[in-house]
């Protein structure tokens, strides 16, 4: 599921140290080393390449990055070398910190993430920020967007397959009330959505399909330059569907008009890992288009060559 | 021998039974004539008082195990000392016609109940012990749910006073344990009641670090204030259930100096909930050295005395130094020396042992 590849013999940490800090030494930054080296590491080893590189030149390896790499390029690479958790409490900080309504970070990482992995992302920010996670969001965001997202990154959702499908039922018909009197804010499906873990809101979505043929998106369209309705919608995709949720998002960051990067590098770095490859026949199925070519098509240079490779793409 | 005669009328005086049968009592018997007569009798009650006592009958937790065995031993082949107690105590036994004739002094089913509990506080609390504090915290919360008459001031208890780990730690118990989250079940259950202040403090990740900003607390405290600090305002279950708690007293301390009167006297009876968060948050000590005393007090409910168990057990081994000073500032006396006068047995022994020196 991962685009990730990592070669078969893979150096010793020392030696990627040892390039990289060739990479960044002399006149200019050999980025196609960068991208050669740390776009084909996995988590554990870019972990360990830090505290190598660390330990052997006194200074942190994100740091010589920020001084050596600039932009789009610099942020891609970052945003990849750090652990999932970290990285998920910085993409976390920054849509707090800077709140609109079409953000989607706070919405993947709550919803997307296991519940082991949102908590290794708050432990993180605690670590990081000296804050909590719910704290700044609650500060940040306002009125009814708050009142949504604040339960929703608070949640420690039970992981496990137990379904409870009387309660699915009478939940679904819950759903469906509120919704036809048309109260998205409604505590109801607040907490329904916020607690329930995945798999009991799995049955709760397939019975409302059961019960009122239709899926429940279907009725949270009403108004389509409603952000909040887009928020819910965006939360029940995560989901359901989370890799045609994700490549609706990218094919929306390429999209005609300008790109936005700062979505595109969140889902290819947050997802090479993970579920990237799923993504990529999703979107291909969708545009009959290979992603790789798609984004060949809307960037340039490094920052390119960077996403290409966490794609897959062969070098 | 005064002594004696003292204790005998004491106990004549004392217990709501009947009085024993012995008239010698009553007049002072000249000194030399008939002691040993004096002397039993005396004995007797003094015996059955021992044995009411150890049977929970005076008042006090637990029941009085060594007495009670001993007092098998004492009166083996004695059926005339056990009829006599059960006609001296009338709270738990009580005359009832026998089938053909003759009377037997029947046992109380209520008594019954309440030996029941009286003699489980020991194992209760030695589980409780055993267990791991994660499983503890779950239970206690998932009783606090799905019980009739539990208060929902257990689960402010937990989630207000554990630290951020512990608490998580209690929520990853619960998932193992019931097989949904404990936040799930809050909001499920207590959406009437003061929920979102319940499920915002339960689903908290607080941060645990000192770091406090006093332009923060200063600018909370204002906004609190100047909100009227009505219970379940946005604001307050916000500031309540994100905030470190560094943070949340020194913009309590704030409040106080801004407003006047400390913030948890805003909320009144609708909010008991957030009432109590705030003075769980602000000094927990202080909060289990008041439920202590509110299980000793006259008339005290079955989950008032079951707090004390709860917090015993549950603040051993973290901060049952600062609860045993806060106690004696606030009540005078010294937390083991009420324990020990009020309970009894096994009971309390392990309270004893739990609360140290």
């Amino acid at each position: 599921m991962a685009t990730l590849t990592v070669p078969a013999g893979v150096p010793p940490v020392a030696e990627d140290c040892e390039q990289l800090r060739k990479a960044f030494t002399g006149w200019g930054t050999n980025e196609k080393l960068i991208i050669d080296i740390l776009a084909h590491r996995d988590a554990a080893q870019r972990r360990a390449i830090r505290a190598a590189y660390a330990e052997t030149y006194g200074e942190e390896l994100l740091r010589a990055l920020n001084d050596e790499i600039h932009g789009k390029f610099e942020r891609a690479v970052i945003q990849w070398t750090l652990d999932p958790a970290e990285r998920d409490a910085v993409l976390a900080n920054e849509e707090a910190k800077k709140w609109h309504a079409g953000g989607r970070a706070l919405v993947e990482i709550a919803c997307t993430r296991t519940p082991a992995q949102l908590w290794a992302a708050k432990q993180a920010y605690h670590d990081r920020f000296k804050r909590s996670l719910e704290e700044d969001v609650a500060a940040h965001v306002t009125g009814e967007f708050r009142k949504l997202l604040v339960p929703l990154v608070s949640a420690y959702r039970y992981d496990g397959p137990e379904v409870n499908t009387s309660l699915a039922h009478s939940e679904a018909k819950i759903l469906q009330d509120k919704i036809h009197d048309k109260a998205y804010g409604d505590e109801e499906i607040i907490r329904i959505l916020t607690t329930r873990s995945k798999a009991q809101l799995l049955a709760t979505f397939n019975s409302y399909n059961d019960q009122f043929s239709h899926p429940i998106n279907k009725d949270l369209k009403e108004d389509p330059k409603d952000e909040y309705l887009a928020t819910l919608r965006a939360i029940i995709r995560c989901f359901t569907c989370p890799d045609r949720y994700f490549e609706k998002i990218i094919r929306l960051a390429i999209g005609s008009i300008g790109t936005d990067e700062n979505s595109l590098t969140r889902i290819i770095t947050t997802r090479a890992e993970v579920d990237l490859k799923l993504i990529k026949e999703a979107y291909q199925k969708r545009n009959s288009v290979p992603l790789e070519k798609a984004v060949s098509k809307d960037t340039t240079r490094d920052y390119e060559d960077m996403l290409l490779a966490l794609l897959g793409a062969e070098y | 021998m005064q002594q004696f005669l003292a204790v005998a009328a004491q106990a004549t005086s004392n217990s709501s039974t009947a009085a024993p049968p012995a008239s010698p009592l009553r007049s002072r018997p000249p000194r030399r004539e008939q002691p040993s007569i004096v002397v039993k009798e005396a004995t007797m009650a003094d015996e059955h008082q021992e044995l009411t006592k150890a049977f929970s009958g005076l008042g006090g937790l637990g029941v009085e195990e060594t007495a009670l065995v001993s007092a098998l031993g004492r009166w083996r082949k004695q059926p005339e000392k056990r009829s006599q107690f059960r006609q001296g105590f009338p709270g738990f036994f009580t005359p009832s016609a026998a089938g053909g004739g003759g009377t037997i002094e029947r046992c109380s089913d209520e008594y019954v109940k309440h030996l029941k509990t009286e003699f489980s506080r020991f194992k209760n609390l030695m589980v409780l012990w055993a267990m791991h504090p994660w499983e503890r915290d779950a239970r206690w919360a998932h009783r606090a749910l799905h019980k009739k008459h539990h208060p929902a001031a257990v689960l402010v208890e937990l989630a207000c006073t554990r630290t951020a780990d512990e608490l998580l730690g209690a929520r990853r118990a619960y998932h193992a344990l019931y097989h949904r989250s404990l936040e799930e079940d809050v909001a499920y259950r207590l959406r009437d009641k003061e929920g979102h202040l319940l499920v915002g403090l339960v689903a908290a990740y607080r941060y645990e670090g000192p770091r406090v900003s006093e332009d923060l607390a200063k600018e909370e405290a204002t906004a609190l204030a100047a909100a009227g600090a009505k219970p379940q305002s946005e604001l307050v279950v916000r500031v309540l259930a994100t905030r470190s708690k560094p943070q949340l007293r020194a913009t309590f301390r704030m409040y106080e100096k801004i407003s006047g009167k400390p913030l948890e006297e805003e909320f009144g009876g609708e909010a008991p909930c957030m009432r109590e968060a705030v003075r769980c948050l602000d000094s927990p000590a202080k909060y289990f050295a008041d439920l202590i005393v509110e299980a000793f007090k006259e008339g005290a409910d079955k989950q008032a005395k079951a707090a004390l168990t709860r917090v015993v057990v549950s603040r051993s081994d973290a901060d049952m130094e600062e609860i045993k000073e806060a106690y004696l500032k606030q009540h005078g006396t010294k937390l083991v020396d009420t324990v020990a006068k009020n309970t009894h047995g096994h009971y309390r022994d392990a309270l004893l042992a739990m609360i140290g020196k």
